[in-house]
């Protein structure tokens, strides 16, 4: 047996760090060539925690997922767990109880002063000065052709504080775009160092949280944020996540979150990897910057003209762009397919095609734990991207049919419950 | 789990346990752990005939995508059915239930040139040691 992994584990590859693997991406094979001059690269995915690769960062709950038994992986610079016990059963956990995600090596950047709302905004394509206290949204940061620099999340704690998380490869960029265009009318403190970020997702997350923090998280609104004691410390919290199912997201101390992992841990909650946290995102339907989304995709094309606020008519980088790209139809869409069988698992660069011509790629691909199938995301012409048509993928040599569906392709447990109901 | 002692391994992860002319074949403890959990497997049509070491067919996790390789030459006799709606069966029972295909073998000599259980134990541990010393 000799393997491949799939770039999407590695993420966007930062510079000046040895390559994790050089791997195959999906291109066609002629199946089953009996012939021992196979050449493929090993399994590259090993443990790497006696490799002690001391090129990557490590997060402050590191020593606690080597002990737990994780598997250690690079993922954007930093060695992360992919798995405990086993991706498809962390998956299921979120889907039916909960689990916890250490997302420590995302960006975290507070936006301070009387014009960090005004600023941010003009960073951003999203109204942000316009959220109420204790409220999040999710949003763009584009560049001046409207394509997608990074879908950060951003929270406004109080009149004059806000906090920017974005993804781990583009902690650096979001940091130095944001810094650029606000220009020193407020203040950015990045506090990826010093602070942990966890997530705790799945229908019963609420429920454990709460016996840590107390009723109050589990009455926080869906997109809401506040801060909560804990013990001697404090804790950022919001209901998102990035799963489609229900849960929360906690920006806290090294300290207090190592503290909050083992004690989750101790309640019961599944530890889960950034294995599980891609098949939860993929089932959900939600982008990954780097596949789905990136500076040579606009919002519009990948269906996220929601997040772009032009009706208040502020001025923000990329807006006449955009405005631009908003009044003509998109030529191409990003579009859910569905396998229609059992035949391998659509990958990251794999053709998609209408009667054997290619007229797209897969940007996003994987199984889905929750449907027994493959699942992908695709940029089609956009009278292909339509729900119901039939095409097939070429997964290694094979034509796999498969079908347009609506998002997301596994509804949250509520959505799921209303429907046995 | 011991790796059992009643069937011969490959370098690739691959065992082959004879019961006459019949060879069923399978992957190890080993390689079932490397790959993550098992999602799809491709292997050939009864009938097919398969040289020792020659590509038989793919061996799908969610994360990665590895090659299976016949341990010895034969004619595809039959594919091992509860695996396809069961693929995880190859994780959990890697020696037993999640039994890959059966083949009818030519030359039985040709097991010779396999690994016994210990040697592979050895060889996986020399792997092992391998990863930890990369730099």
């Amino acid at each position: 047996m000799r393997s491949r992994s799939y770039r999407p584990l590695d993420g966007p590859r930062p510079t000046a760090l040895r390559p994790a693997s050089n791997l195959r991406r999906g291109t066609n094979t002629t199946r089953h060539k009996n012939h021992a001059l196979y050449a493929r690269r090993r399994l590259e995915w090993r443990r790497m925690g006696s490799a002690e690769d001391t090129t990557l960062r490590r997060t402050p709950l590191y020593d606690l997922h080597e002990r737990q038994g994780a598997r250690i992986v690079p993922f954007a610079g930093w060695a992360m767990p992919v798995q405990y016990r086993g991706i498809v059963e962390e998956h299921h956990a979120v889907r039916r109880r909960a689990g916890v995600f250490d997302v420590s090596h995302m960006g975290r950047l507070f936006v301070v002063g009387a014009q960090a709302g005004a600023q941010l905004r003009g960073a951003l394509t999203y109204d942000v000065a316009s959220l109420p206290e204790g409220r999040g949204h999710y949003t763009l940061l584009c560049n001046e052709r409207g394509g997608i620099i990074d879908d950060p999340y951003v929270y406004r704690l109080d009149a004059e504080r806000f906090l920017v998380v974005g993804n781990a490869a583009n902690a650096g960029r979001d940091r130095d775009e944001i810094a650029a265009r606000v220009g020193g009318r407020a203040e950015l403190l990045d506090r990826q160092e010093q602070t942990v970020m966890l997530a705790v997702q799945g229908p019963a997350a609420g429920g454990y949280l709460a016996r840590l923090l107390g009723p109050e998280v589990a009455a926080l609104a869906k997109r809401a944020c506040t801060e909560l004691p804990y013990m001697r410390y404090k804790l950022f919290v919001s209901r998102t996540g990035y799963t489609g199912e229900d849960g929360f997201e906690l920006v806290t101390s090294a300290e207090a979150g190592r503290a909050v992992w083992r004690q989750l841990l101790a309640e019961g909650v599944e530890p889960c990897g950034l294995g599980a946290r891609d098949t939860l995102r993929l089932e959900a339907a939600l982008p990954l910057w780097g596949q789905d989304i990136d500076e040579d995709t606009n919002p519009y094309e990948a269906g996220l003209g929601w997040v772009v606020s032009l009706d208040d008519g502020a001025d923000f980088a990329g807006r006449p762009a955009l405005l631009r790209l908003r009044d003509e139809k998109p030529a191409r869409r990003l579009a859910c397919l569905r396998a229609d069988e059992r035949g391998g698992v659509m990958r990251h660069g794999y053709a998609v095609l209408r009667d054997g011509a290619r007229v797209g790629d897969v940007t996003s691909g994987g199984f889905s734990p929750t449907l027994e199938t493959s699942i992908a995301m695709a940029y089609l012409p956009a009278s292909l991207a339509r729900e119901g048509t039939a095409l097939a993928v070429d997964v290694r040599g094979r034509a796999l049919p498969v079908t347009v569906v609506r998002r997301p392709f596994v509804p949250h447990a509520e959505a799921r419950m209303e429907k046995i109901a | 789990m011991p790796t059992p002692d009643d069937r011969r391994y490959t370098k690739e992860h691959e065992w082959v346990r004879l019961d006459g002319e019949t060879a069923r074949i399978g992957i190890t403890e080993y390689a079932q752990d490397q790959l993550g959990d098992i999602v799809y497997v491709d292997l050939p049509e009864a009938g097919e005939h398969l040289d020792q070491f020659g590509k038989l067919g793919e061996i799908e996790s969610v994360k990665a995508v590895s090659d299976l390789f016949a341990p010895v030459s034969g004619d595809v006799l039959s594919t091992n059915h509860a695996i396809v709606e069961h693929p995880e069966l190859v994780n959990s029972s890697p020696y037993d239930e999640g039994w890959l295909l059966e083949l009818r073998v030519a030359d039985p000599a040709e097991l010779d040139k396999l690994l016994s259980a210990r040697e592979y134990d050895a060889f996986t541990e020399g792997e092992a040691k391998d990863e930890a010393m990369r730099p």
